[in-house]
């Protein structure tokens, strides 16, 4: 085993027992890997787990113990691969995978992370959960029996979480006599199917996961084809999108190691963030300078995605869990509504006005469903009109929270756009949700208040309203929100802050409360959008005690300026 | 140390093109370790003074730096720990001031349940599964976090970052929770429980790298030096201490081993080795070709055998 398979070229160069190695050289050659996260996926034993474990074996991954093991399991027969994955009892006993399994191995540059998951469509959670965070995707489709109900809903899974590398794995090829007409006709299927469902990229290769085929190694028995599948995985460019993307800082926690000093913990989701940068929070809508930068190895001038460090900010801004930082000009949306695609991954079906926890980053808010806009019918790939998902189910979503969310368009950023759904009674979690759109129309919250305008203006002497101010940005735009919500405060209004978020201030003035949003110049023509649909009342004025006059005149007469 | 710091450039973006998959573990467990303090209300850190430990609790001091580690450390001993590895816990402890709690399970040290006399299954489910439900429970603790790894067994490679374990402490491994991107859902009714754990993507490779890069330091049974050693199922048991029952005809000789992993001592496995630095050692692993849990006795009592004692609670 071991002479065949250091004649590959993605095995290590084995290291001279010995001979001095400095730990800078061992940490150059061994520790400074780019890691690729890879799903494999496809329909119930097409090969998946075989496919994996000859990956591992031929990769050399696997221990003589460990080989030793499955050899016995194997009682004698050919090794069956599969067994170096399947790790559950259950999963041995019926020779099916049941949970995603990960294992990991090196190639010349890169450590893989692999996960086996299962293909039992009563499995279809495991699937996601294998799949949500991979690079690069592997999906299986037997020679004999094509692209089955299956082979479809995981490729729109793996489409919707975005994976954007997709190869095509033809198996079982020696059971068709590596026939070239098969491998053809099963490919232009499947690049049919997966054509409208974004990847950016896919390839199709014959293999056969117990003979070897065209896996690690060329094949004679299909000469017509031209690339192993690990030649490829090693050819994938490195995934930097995160890196790319606008800078992002869900806040974990906030510690406060002594009484002068105050940090933020959370991981850099996207982009770069430098010591001296000014950053805004959402929702509040406060802006901070990032003061410091802290490790336990010593404070950093800046951090890249994905990187957990710890912020200090120059000043001590109302900061909490779930907060976004930003910078300005970039800024994540902030919104209590969104449109959402969901995997529905529990036997409890959705229920439409259920109240669910949506989890987004660290923030954690109630919300309900509140309409279904379509299920994705998985025979004819059609959207479907429907009153549920059940699980397994692909559908699109209004979800409406009674906080707000702060993210960013799935499809535009990975780690803001993603969220879990759980049920609070069960502590389950449901669904996975990617966000497509904010939702800016009207009655996005769930307020069915009895109490009319007319008499909460009766009774408060004024009109709701919502005040957008300019200046939000300007470094001392804080002090002068507060002195003019003040001042209306003292002038018998009930005004109040709410940062940057509109739909906190649409709740606001539909509570008869004068709301003060912060919002930049850039923001004012949605924001105009937004309130117009929700037909609220509005002013929009300077960040300044100056401007009481003119508020105090739009909130007696309660009509938009 | 200058090679050392060298490699730390990878924190600093601009000197390399990417961040290294060592710099990548690190921070999805940083960030395992803040989602678990803010998520469940009573945490602790499992302590069990092995290198997969070592790391974790020097992830968890990042993670929460400049602040103090806001949960204590357990400890769940059975006693037969190697006496090296009582000095070094005791010696971290004190070094770093943080708070740890020892927990053994006294009713089976006082049925004189030990490693001679009983099955490896016996002694294991009453010194460490029953001792960690037992603590788990005294103290309330709704999070246990652990320095385990989905690449040292079949079982494990099945298993979630956040782990939920009913009233009973119970594993259903056909009924893990979905875990979706870094998603955690850390909720949990009174008596039930999480295990998390950080590491759960590293290998053992990685460890022994991140031990050599952050210079964490490691019971010193992991280097090879000569010990007192008997033969047994294929490896080398070192004598630790008079408690040792021998075996007709067995007498303890001096053998240059060291240790892969650490446990009890006499259920503990050591390998013949010349490593004596980090280096040296990663060394001796890229060439080896048995995995870690090979030198544990306790881990081959049956097919499955792991699997089984995660469903009862064990770590
Ligand atoms: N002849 C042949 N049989 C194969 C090939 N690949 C897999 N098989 C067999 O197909 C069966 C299923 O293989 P698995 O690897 O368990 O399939 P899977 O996709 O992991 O199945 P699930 O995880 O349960 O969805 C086993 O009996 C394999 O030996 C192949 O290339 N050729
Ligand atoms: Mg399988």
């Amino acid at each position: 085993m071991v002479a065949i398979i250091s004649q590959d070229p993605a095995r290590e160069p084995a290291p001279v027992p010995g001979a001095a190695v400095t730990p800078a050289a061992l940490l150059v050659t061994h520790g400074e890997r780019e890691l690729l996260r890879l799903v494999v996926v496809g329909s119930v034993d097409d090969g998946k787990s075989t496919l994996i474990g000859r990956l591992l074996y031929e990769c050399d991954s696997l221990l003589d113990d460990q080989v030793a093991a499955v050899e016995r399991a194997s009682r004698g027969g050919a090794i069956d691969f599969s067994l170096f994955t399947d790790g559950l009892l259950a999963e041995r006993e019926q020779g099916i995978t049941i949970d995603v399994a990960y294992r990991y191995f090196t190639t010349g540059r890169r450590k893989v992370i692999v996960a086996d998951t299962p293909g039992h469509v009563q499995y279809t959670r495991n699937m996601a959960t294998g799949a949500s965070t991979a690079d690069a995707a592997v999906i299986l489709v037997d020679a004999r029996q094509g692209v089955l109900q299956q082979t479809r809903r995981h490729a729109h899974i793996a489409g919707l979480l975005g994976i954007p590398y997709l190869a095509v794995a033809i198996n079982k090829m020696d059971l068709v006599d590596y026939d070239r007409a098969t491998f053809e006709r099963l490919s232009a299927e499947v690049l049919t199917l997966t054509s409208r469902l974004g990847f950016a990229e896919v390839r199709c290769f014959p293999v056969s996961a117990t003979q070897g085929d065209w896996i690690t190694k060329p094949s004679e028995r299909a000469p017509w084809h031209d690339q192993t599948l690990l030649a490829w995985l090693e050819a994938l460019p490195h995934q930097r999108r995160q890196e790319l993307a606008p800078f992002r800082f869900a806040v974990q926690q906030v510690l406060r190691p002594n009484i002068d000093e105050r940090l933020l913990t959370g991981r850099v989701a996207s982009g770069t963030v430098r010591k001296g940068d000014r950053v805004v929070l959402s929702p509040s809508g406060r802006t901070a300078t990032v003061a410091r930068i802290a490790t336990l190895t010593g404070d950093l001038a800046e951090a890249r995605a994905p990187l957990s460090v710890a912020l200090g900010l120059d000043v001590d801004v109302d900061v909490s869990r779930g907060d976004v930082l930003a910078h300005a000009g970039a800024l994540p949306e902030v919104s209590g509504a969104v449109d959402a695609s969901l995997v529905w991954l529990n036997e409890a079906p959705l229920a439409v006005g259920h109240r669910y926890l949506i989890k987004c980053g660290p923030r954690t808010v109630p919300a309900y469903i509140e309409r279904i806009h379509h299920r994705l019918d998985l025979e004819s790939l059609r959207e479907v009109s429907a009153q549920s998902l059940e699980a397994n189910d692909i559908g699109e979503v209004r979800i409406s929270a009674t906080r707000s969310l702060v993210f960013d368009r799935y499809r535009d950023n990975r780690a803001t756009g993603a969220f879990v759904v759980i049920d609070p009674e069960t502590n389950a979690t449901v669904a996975a949700g990617m966000i497509r759109e904010p939702y800016l129309g009207e009655g996005s919250h769930h307020f069915y208040s009895r109490v009319g305008a007319e008499a909460r203006a009766k009774r408060l002497g004024h009109h709701g309203l919502v005040v957008l101010l300019d200046g939000g940005l300007a470094a001392d735009a804080a002090d002068r929100i507060a002195g003019l919500e003040h001042e209306l405060f003292r002038r018998g209004v009930v005004a109040a802050q709410v940062g940057l978020d509109l739909e906190a201030a649409v709740a606001l003035a539909k509570a008869g409360v004068v709301a003060l949003a912060a919002v930049a110049a850039t923001g004012r023509e949605r924001a105009r959008e937004l309130l117009r649909a929700a037909r609220i009342p509005w002013t929009e004025a300077e960040a300044a005690e100056d401007s009481v006059d003119v508020v105090l005149l739009a909130a007696r007469q309660g009509v938009a300026s | 140390m200058a090679e050392l710091s060298a490699s730390h450039a990878s924190q600093t973006p601009g000197a390399h093109p990417h961040h290294s998959h060592l710099d990548l573990l690190e921070a999805e467990a940083i960030a395992i370790l803040r989602e678990t303090a803010a998520e469940l209300s009573n945490p602790v850190l499992m302590y069990s003074i092995g290198k997969d430990s070592q790391v974790l609790l020097h992830l968890a001091r990042k993670a929460f730096y400049p602040a103090p580690l806001p949960f204590p450390l357990l400890h769940v001993d059975t006693g037969w720990k190697f006496r090296e590895m009582y000095q070094f816990r005791d010696a971290v402890v004190a070094e770093l001031g943080v708070r740890l709690i020892v927990h053994r399970n006294q009713r089976a040290l006082d049925e004189g349940i030990n490693p001679f006399d009983y099955s490896s299954q016996v002694y294991t489910h009453a010194t460490k599964t029953q001792a960690l439900l037992e603590a788990l429970k005294l103290h309330g603790f709704d999070a246990a976090l652990g320095g385990a790894r989905r690449d040292e067994e079949r079982s494990r490679a099945k298993e979630r970052v956040f782990s939920f374990r009913d009233a009973q402490g119970q594993w259903d491994p056909r009924r893990q929770r979905p875990e979706l991107w870094d998603v955690y859902n850390g909720r949990v009714r009174a008596g039930e429980s999480i295990r998390v754990f950080p590491m759960s993507n590293w290998t053992e490779l990685d460890v022994w790298l991140y031990i050599l890069r952050e210079r964490i330091p490691v019971v010193p049974l992991y280097f090879a030096a000569s010990r007192p050693v008997v033969a047994r199922s294929g490896t080398w048991i070192m004598a630790d201490d008079e408690r040792m029952r021998l075996r007709p005809g067995e007498a303890p000789e001096p053998r240059r081993v060291r240790f892969r992993t650490l446990g009890c001592y006499p259920l503990s496995g050591a390998i013949e080795s010349e490593a004596t630095t980090v280096s040296e050692l990663i060394t001796e692993m890229l060439t080896s070709r048995r995995s870690e849990r090979a030198g544990r006795l306790i881990d081959f009592d049956e097919d499955g055998s792991m699997e089984s004692k995660k469903r009862e609670g064990y770590f």
